[in-house]
Parts: C-alpha cells; sequence; structure tokens
C-alpha cells in the first residue's frame, strides 16, 4: 500500500540519468508478492487463524487478526523486497571505494511516506474501534458497566479467580460453585470475574474471552457461544508460583442439555451453596479465611474443589 | 550554564595541589574492596536496625509493625544501609564531605587517571571513557547472567510437565530474568556508548556532571547484586512487572525486587541528567542542533525518557516497600488502595521505559547505516523528528497493557489510538533507512550486517505491535507467548543487535583495538538465524493458546517449545562467540587500530583511538554535517586545531563568556 511512496520517483541527483528504473522494478517484484501473500491470508490461512470460530467473540478477533495481517503483510514485504533489492543491486564492489551520490532528502517522498503511513494508522483506529463496539467489547474485559450490553436474556456466570484455580458461580441457579465451567450454546453470556486473592486473568481460548480477575473488582465480558464442544481455561496473568497449571478445561453444552446440567448440579450441591457466602459482584479477600475454617469445621475439606484440598500447593 | 571552553582550567585548582602528594597503597584507597566492605558493614547495621524495630519492645508501642511480615524491615533496611556503605566504600562522599569541612576538594586529571591503569576501571573514576568502558563491561555481564536465566527458562520449557525445576525455582528464574534484563538493559548503550561518545561526538572535554556520571554507573553493580540476593531470599513470584497484591503477599524475595528497581531508577535519573545537559551546554562551537549525530539525538531522547519516568519508577518502588513494610495499603483494594494504581504508575514508567529501550538502537543503526552506505542520512530532520515523536507519545500509550484489566474500558479505543500513532514516527526510522540505501555503496561490514540485522528484527517487532494495539486482536495476543516474542523482537532483536554492532563499530574506537572481523561474522550469522529461529514460532506459540511465564502448557505446542528451546540454546552459543572474540581481540591478540578502519566522518573518529586524555588538544569547531558523504565540496567535519580566538569569540554571547570577561 505504501507501495510508490519511495521507490518509483527517481531522485534528481540520481547517477546515472539513463540508468534503470530501480522504483519500478521494485515495484513489479513487491506487486505479485503482495498480492499473493493477502490472497493466501484471506482464503487459505484466514479460516485457520487462532483463536477460531467457536464463539462470536472467537469469530470476531479471528476476523480482526487476519485483517491486521492482510493490512501487515504488504507493508512488511515492501520493506523486505526494497531492501534485499539494495543490498544486491546497490552492493559496492570490492574495490570500489567511491562515496554513493549525495541524496540529503526528498521532500515529496516523505510527504508521501508520512500521509500514507498516517492514512494506514488511523483506518486501522477507525477498523479497531468499529469491530470493538460492534462486537460487544469482542471477548474483552469491559469493566464493571460496559457501555455496549447485548439485548436480550443473558446467562450470568461468575468467574472467582483466586490462588491457583478459577470456580465459577450461577447466580440465576442459587448461586451453586463448580470448578467445571459449563456453557450453553446460541446464549449471550455474561462473564462477571472477579478474584479473591492477588490478579489473574480469565482466558476461555476457544471462546475469545480475556478478562482480568481483579480482587474487589467485577469485569464484565461477553460472548456467544457457536458450536457446542471443549474449550481451554488458563490464567493469563501471573499469579504466583501455580500460575502455570492453573488452568482447566470448559464444555459448551446445547441449551437443553445445559438446563439438565444446571438443574441436577444446583440440587446436588445444595448443602454446600448454603455454606457458601452469598452471591455477591465482589466479595472481601479478608473473609475467605474464616469462611474456609467454617468450611473445614463443616466436613467440606475441598474435594469438590471450593478450598484448596490438603496437597494442594501452600505459598508461605 | 557553565561553558568552559578550556575545561582543563577547572581542574587547575585541585590538579597542581597534589602532584605532589604522596599516593596511599592501592589497597587503603576506595575502590572495588572497600566498597564491598562498606556494603557489607552496612547490610548488617541495616538489618540489626531493622530487627530492632521489628522487635516486640518496638512493637508495642508501633503495633502496625508484627502485622507485616516481620523479616521485611531488616532485608529493606539492610539493603538500604548496605547501598549508602557501598557508595561511602567508593569514594563518592569524599569531596561531599570536604567541601562541607571547607577543605579543598581532591579532583585528578585525566591524564592522573590514565597513569593509574587498569585499576582506575574499579574506583569512582571522573573520566567519562573510563565510565564508558566500566559500563561497556558490566553491562555485559549482567546481559550474559539474565542470559543464562533465559536457557534456564527455556530448559524447562522442554517437556509441557514441570521436570526440571520447581515451580518455586522457575518463577524465581522468570522473574529474575525478566526484571535483570528489563531494569539493567536500560542502560545498555546510554550507558557505555554514550557516556563515552556524546562528549566525544559533540566536541566537548568533558561531560557536564562528571560525579554524577560515575555515580550512575556504580549504581549499577550494587542493584545487579541485590537482585541476585534476592535467590537466597526465595525469589519474588511475580515476573518483572511486580503486579500487586501478588508482590505484596509475596515473601522477602520481593524486597530485593523492590530495591533493586528503584536504585535502578536512580541510576537512569543520573545517567540522563548529566547527558541531558552535556549535550545542551557542551557543544562545540559549530555543533548545531542541525549538525548533531543522530547518535546523539537518541541519547538526549532517551535521557529525557530517563529523568521523565525514573521517578515514577521510584515512588511504584518506594509504595511497594511500605506497603510489604509500614502495611500502608496503596495496593490493598479492601483497605482503601487499588492494584489498578500499581498497574497504572508501572506501566506509566513501563511505556516509556520499552522506548528507552529502542531508541538508542534507532540511534546506532543511523549512525552506521550512512558510513557504509556512503551517503549522507537521508532526511536527516525526519529522523530527528522521529525520535521526539517516539518520545513524546511513549507517555500516552501505557493503558495499553491494562487493556483487559476492565479498568477505563471506554478509554480503550483513545489508547488504541496513541498506540498505533507510534508507528508514525517509528515509520520515519524505515523511510531514513530506505532512503540511504538507495543508489548506495553498500559495504558489509560487520556493524553493517548488525544494523540490517537490526532493522529486520524491528521491523517484525513492530508490525506484531500494531496488532497487539488493536483491542479485540488484543484481546487473543494479551498476556500471551505473542507478546513475549513481540518484545523480545524489539528489545533483543533491535536493542541488542543495535549494541552488538555499536560494539563492533566503536570498539575500535574506544579500546584502540580491532575486533577479529570473521569471528564477528561467524557471531552474526549464528546469533541472526538463532534469534529468529527461536522467536519467530513463538509468535505461533502464543497466538495457539499458551500464555506467559508458565511452566506447563498444551502437550500439542512439545514441538514448537522444542524448537524454541534448542534454538535459544544456539542463540546463547552466538552470544558465546561475541564474549570470546571480545575477550580474545581485547586480551590476547591486541591488533592495534589507531586510525579511521570506517572512514567516518564522524567527530569521533577525527582524534586518535583511544581518545586522549581530555578527548580533543582544543575545542574542535564544527564546520559541516556528520553524514556529508559523496557531497562534492564539503568541508571537512571539524577544525581540531581552530585558530586562537576562534572558540572564545564563538562564545562571545553567552553569558559566560560575558562573566569570563
Amino acid at each position: 500500500m505504501a507501495a510508490e511512496a519511495p521507490p518509483t520517483s527517481t531522485p534528481q541527483h540520481a547517477a546515472g540519468p539513463s540508468g534503470p528504473n530501480h522504483g519500478l522494478r521494485i515495484f513489479l517484484i513487491w506487486l505479485p508478492l503482495a498480492l499473493a501473500a493477502d490472497l493466501i491470508i484471506w482464503f487459505a490461512w484466514g479460516p485457520h487463524m487462532p483463536p477460531g470460530a467457536m464463539s462470536s467473540s472467537a469469530s470476531n478477533q479471528q476476523f480482526d487478526i487476519t485483517v491486521m495481517a492482510v493490512m501487515a503483510a504488504p507493508v512488511v514485504l515492501l520493506v523486505l523486497v526494497y531492501f534485499l533489492y539494495a543490498l544486491v543491486v546497490w552492493r559496492a564492489k570490492p574495490d570500489d571505494d567511491t562515496d554513493g551520490p549525495a541524496i540529503h532528502g526528498n521532500t515529496r517522498i516523505q510527504a508521501t511516506w508520512i500521509t500514507l503511513t498516517s492514512v494506514i494508522v488511523l483506518s486501522l483506529f477507525v477498523f479497531g474501534t468499529v469491530e470493538l463496539y460492534a462486537a460487544n467489547g469482542s471477548g474483552g474485559g469491559e469493566g464493571a458497566s460496559p457501555l455496549q450490553v447485548p439485548g436480550g436474556p443473558r446467562l450470568q456466570v461468575q468467574v472467582i479467580g483466586q490462588q491457583w484455580k478459577f470456580t465459577y458461580r450461577y447466580p440465576q441457579y442459587g448461586g451453586f460453585e463448580t470448578t467445571q465451567l459449563v456453557l450453553p450454546t446460541n446464549t449471550w453470556v455474561q462473564f462477571n470475574v472477579t478474584s479473591i486473592d492477588v490478579i489473574h486473568s480469565f482466558w476461555a481460548y476457544q471462546l475469545g474471552v480475556k478478562a482480568d480477575a481483579n480482587p474487589s473488582v467485577n469485569n464484565v465480558a461477553f460472548t456467544k457461544i457457536d458450536h457446542t464442544g471443549t474449550f481451554d481455561v488458563r490464567c493469563a496473568e501471573l499469579c504466583g508460583l501455580w500460575h502455570g497449571a492453573m488452568t482447566n478445561v470448559g464444555l459448551a453444552l446445547s441449551p437443553a442439555a445445559f438446563q439438565t446440567w444446571a438443574t441436577t448440579t444446583r440440587a446436588r450441591l445444595r448443602d454446600v451453596t448454603a455454606a457458601l457466602p452469598p452471591y455477591s459482584l465482589t466479595y472481601d479477600p479478608a473473609f475467605i479465611p474464616q469462611m474456609s475454617k467454617q468450611m473445614v469445621a463443616g466436613g467440606f475439606d475441598g474435594a469438590q474443589g471450593f478450598f484448596y484440598p490438603p496437597t494442594d500447593p501452600y505459598q508461605p | 550554564m557553565a561553558i568552559e571552553t578550556q575545561p582543563e582550567r577547572a581542574h587547575g585548582a585541585g590538579g597542581s595541589g597534589h602532584a605532589s602528594r604522596r599516593r596511599r597503597p592501592w589497597w587503603m584507597r576506595p575502590a572495588i574492596h572497600t566498597a564491598i566492605i562498606g556494603a557489607v558493614i552496612g547490610y548488617l547495621i541495616g538489618h540489626l536496625l531493622g530487627n530492632f524495630l521489628a522487635s516486640s519492645d518496638v512493637a508495642t508501642e508501633y503495633p502496625n509493625i508484627p502485622l507485616s511480615d516481620t523479616s521485611d524491615w531488616p532485608i529493606v533496611l539492610g539493603y538500604a544501609f548496605a547501598v549508602v556503605g557501598w557508595l561511602a566504600g567508593l569514594g563518592v562522599f569524599n569531596d561531599l564531605l570536604r567541601q562541607v569541612a571547607g577543605r579543598p576538594v581532591r579532583v585528578a586529571t585525566e591524564e592522573e587517571e590514565a597513569s593509574e591503569g587498569v585499576s582506575r576501571y574499579f574506583r569512582f573514576t571522573l573520566d567519562h571513557k573510563v565510565v564508558g568502558i566500566q559500563y561497556l563491561i558490566g553491562m555485559i555481564i549482567y546481559f550474559c547472567t539474565a542470559g543464562l536465566l533465559a536457557m534456564a527458562i527455556r530448559a524447562e520449557l522442554l517437556s509441557p510437565t514441570y521436570h526440571l525445576f520447581t515451580s518455586q525455582v522457575y518463577t524465581e528464574i522468570v522473574g529474575e530474568h525478566g526484571t535483570m534484563m528489563m531494569m539493567l538493559m536500560t542502560s545498555v548503550i546510554v550507558g557505555p556508548f554514550g557516556n563515552y561518545l556524546v562528549p566525544l561526538m559533540i566536541g566537548s572535554k568533558r561531560v557536564a556532571f562528571p560525579r554524577i556520571e560515575a555515580l550512575s554507573f556504580w549504581i549499577t553493580p550494587i542493584a545487579f547484586l541485590i537482585l541476585l540476593s534476592s535467590f537466597m531470599l526465595g525469589g519474588f513470584p511475580f515476573g518483572w512487572t511486580g503486579y500487586a497484591p501478588l508482590s505484596i503477599q509475596s515473601t522477602a524475595g520481593a524486597d530485593a525486587y523492590a530495591v533493586a528497581f528503584g536504585l535502578m531508577g536512580f541510576s537512569v535519573i543520573l545517567a540522563g541528567f548529566n547527558i541531558i545537559v552535556t549535550v545542551i551546554c557542551y557543544r562545540a562551537p559549530g555543533m548545531r542542533w542541525s549538525r548533531v549525530p543522530m547518535f546523539v539525538w537518541a541519547m538526549v531522547t532517551t535521557s529525557f525518557l530517563f529523568v521523565l519516568a525514573g521517578p515514577v519508577l521510584i515512588a511504584g518502588m518506594y509504595m511497594m516497600v511500605t506497603d510489604r513494610t509500614a502495611q500502608t495499603a496503596f495496593f490493598i483494594d479492601t483497605l482503601g488502595g487499588s492494584s489498578y494504581l500499581y498497574q497504572n504508575v508501572f506501566w506509566f514508567f513501563g511505556h516509556p521505559e520499552v522506548y528507552i529501550l529502542a531508541l538508542p538502537g534507532f540511534g546506532i543503526v543511523s549512525e552506521i547505516l550512512p558510513v557504509f552506505c556512503r551517503k549522507p542520512l537521508f532526511g536527516y530532520k525526519v529522523a530527528a523528528a522521529g525520535l521526539i515523536g517516539v518520545t513524546l507519545l511513549s507517555f500516552f500509550v501505557w493503558q495499553h497493557h491494562l487493556f483487559m484489566s476492565g479498568i477505563n474500558p471506554d478509554m480503550r479505543p483513545v489508547f488504541m489510538l496513541t498506540t498505533e500513532l507510534i508507528s508514525i514516527p517509528t515509520g520515519f526510522i524505515y523511510l531514513v533507512a530506505m532512503g540511504t540505501l538507495w543508489k548506495a555503496k553498500i559495504r558489509f561490514t560487520v556493524p553493517m550486517l548488525f544494523t540490517l540485522g537490526m532493522y529486520f528484527n524491528f521491523l517484525i517487532g513492530g508490525i506484531s505491535g500494531v496488532l497487539l494495539s488493536d483491542v479485540p486482536a488484543n484481546v487473543t495476543a494479551h498476556g500471551s507467548f505473542f507478546v513475549m516474542a513481540h518484545f523480545h523482537y524489539t528489545i533483543m532483536g533491535g536493542l541488542i543487535f543495535a549494541f552488538m554492532g555499536g560494539c563492533y563499530y566503536w570498539l575500535p574506537k574506544m579500546m584502540g583495538i580491532k575486533l577479529n572481523q570473521t569471528l564477528g561474522k561467524i557471531h552474526f550469522w549464528t546469533m541472526f538465524v538463532f534469534f529468529n529461529s527461536t522467536f519467530l514460532p513463538l509468535f505461533a506459540v502464543g497466538m495457539a493458546g499458551q500464555p506467559r511465564r508458565v511452566f506447563e502448557y498444551a502437550r500439542n505446542l512439545e514441538t514448537l517449545n522444542d524448537w524454541v528451546s534448542i534454538s535459544a540454546f544456539f542463540l546463547g552459543g552466538s552470544i558465546l562467540i561475541f564474549v570470546i572474540n571480545f575477550v580474545y581481540s581485547t586480551v590476547i591478540a591486541r591488533v592495534r587500530e589507531e586510525g579511521n578502519p570506517w572512514r567516518s566522518r564522524g567527530l569521533e573518529w577525527q582524534v586518535s583511538s583511544p581518545p586522549p586524555p581530555g578527548n580533543f588538544a582544543h575545542v574542535p569547531v564544527v564546520l559541516s554535517g556528520p553524514y556529508e558523504y559523496g557531497t562534492p565540496g564539503a568541508p571537512p567535519v571539524a577544525d581540531l586545531n581552530p585558530p586562537a580566538g576562534v572558540v572564545s569569540a564563538a562564545f562571545a554571547g553567552t553569558q559566560t563568556a560575558r562573566a569570563e570577561a
């Protein structure tokens, strides 16, 4: 895109008046390469770009990443082709001790370059902003009160980060808490991400969802899952010793299957839910140690992952 | 605004006085060994004081103290006193105390310092050329130490499950590698080349503040040692960013992190302050701003980032230390603080910091390219504008590190815009390079190879940065190995390649020896190939879902990770080739290099190698720009023996000249 910028206009001080038109040559080498690269990226690579197309936000990011790659490839190729051409063609002969032409600058080329790069940058900005708001934040953490909220009913899922586990509460089903994230397809999901100790980052890779879990903060992210299947959940913010092991696998079910799962799990965990602190958007970390003592006293020893099992790592 | 046209006179009072003074034996004079003794004594004093503060008797009067991890007080105070003891042992405060006592300050002239031989490199020496060499050796040591830690990280990542280190040791190593690289490599170019070459390039006999400059170096070894000492205290589990509240809850190793990083903040502020004043006030007559070499522009802009971003770092580290010791709760949400505060403060320093790690590289490649293209730098003003533009914009982008944090979600487009805008001035550097290459007479010397390698690497690093700035794309890339590959491309591929180019280009100047060119070419090609082979796959690894700083990853990424690890070991081997070449050329072979091997027009090359004490016999008068290659009828770059009266006439309008008259 910045093709015409440096090469096509030969500076007036050029050594040989009848020399080859280097600008045109570079352009002709660059053009097919750039076209081929963009076509390959758009048609062949694009559908396989990360993070896939499992959810609305993932598809949105896949599209964005593909567009960025399509924009970037010609720029990278232009610079590379130019450099390689220069290094091959304008390499000094071994016995040549002379200096090159004294070109100090070229206002037209400089102005063209600055204009073109500015146009590219500003269009990328507009594109990014439109894409961000059109996709309801595209799965990123939106803070406590997002500007764009998808309409219609939403499944509320609270993601609680703690060292070194994610647990999930479902307030619309009595606030039960699980260690596996189970979600329905074709339903807008609102993640309310918070933490009860340090900063974590909830990253559901295939869903294209990433939101930091900050203590005392509710960080909202939206997505709508299109396909059933499993997805990986990882912590994307260094949170201490076992950050590397803070991972689990989530499950996307059809809405009916999810309904069944949620109802049965709610019934199964009724006693545990009663012992939990009441559902709220954030939790006071100071409360958690007291809670744990009660849980241990009440016989809930963490076998379900509600609290660290005795064998879990302990950070001094 | 003391422009001293004859700085030797400034030394005169002290210099003449102690020529006859009898020297004490070397072990009685302040140097690195007394500094170590001072540091040990200081640490013991501070530690005892901290223990006293945290002891139960005092604690009853200050009830907040025992609530904290009581081991933090003795550690923090121990480090603080160790720093004071280290500097006192070096003799940093001697002149200060003499002045307080009303006694004459003993300043050795550069000739006297030069007569001390190698031992001056282990002292608080005020010659900027000595400080430059000190920095050079120091930076190579720091870089290799942190590089070995990187090898350890890659060794662990050979397998998707943890197998070599415990998670404790692994996070320690990750934190040490990141922190050491990010805090000490700030000065990897400003320290050695900036301090050494800026006065030579602007035609000055000295720097503005030699003591401040020397102090800035001597803080780095103690900061390095304090950071390393964290290993003895259990390390710190929070990487180089030190996010609260994780850093507040961590064990005593985190004190080492906070003190060392804060100290390095002091070091860069001092270094930057000296360079800014030197360049503004100590340029030779005729060295207009339009003739200042691009490397000096890069040093000035970097120095502005130093002095503006450094205080924010110190503030952040200070708050962390008080949170950890005195329970101030700056970063504890439930007690009225905010964990966002730390992220804001840290990145307000941290993003200028990453440009601190880019601009010096731009300066070096822009300096080397015209020499080996035998052409003027294309668009000198555009290049300078690029450096200044990056400097200004770098203070307005910090929240792109918080895109996923939920802070100010509706400010994200603004930070997306500023982040993408910064690619415009960065693009200037490429415009300048491409214009300079146009119809050039390119010579593939070793410095030129590193320069070209830097342009290639930084291109990939820069373009991947544009992808990171796009918020939707950032959702996937944020906090993953993609980010890690991105900044290794800009910092290692940009800064360190430029540093290596600078070494091959300027070491003949600084040390008066030739570096072995064959080994240099082997070094370049191995480093270039294995650097790309190490970090290019990491973009894919990150996009495939591997977060940063993990010791366990998905099994399907094992092949790529193994490839990367093995490449990384070879990359380490290529650095070893550099070290071997450096030691072989400077210690064993010592082939003399006296003239101007690159036929450079730079002012620094117009004096002998290494430059004589005082740099120039007379203050030179600069006659033309440094990049006038191939310009018919271009005057020489400077008149090194200007006729009497020219220099003082050049300063006739300044206050100093009036005051002197």
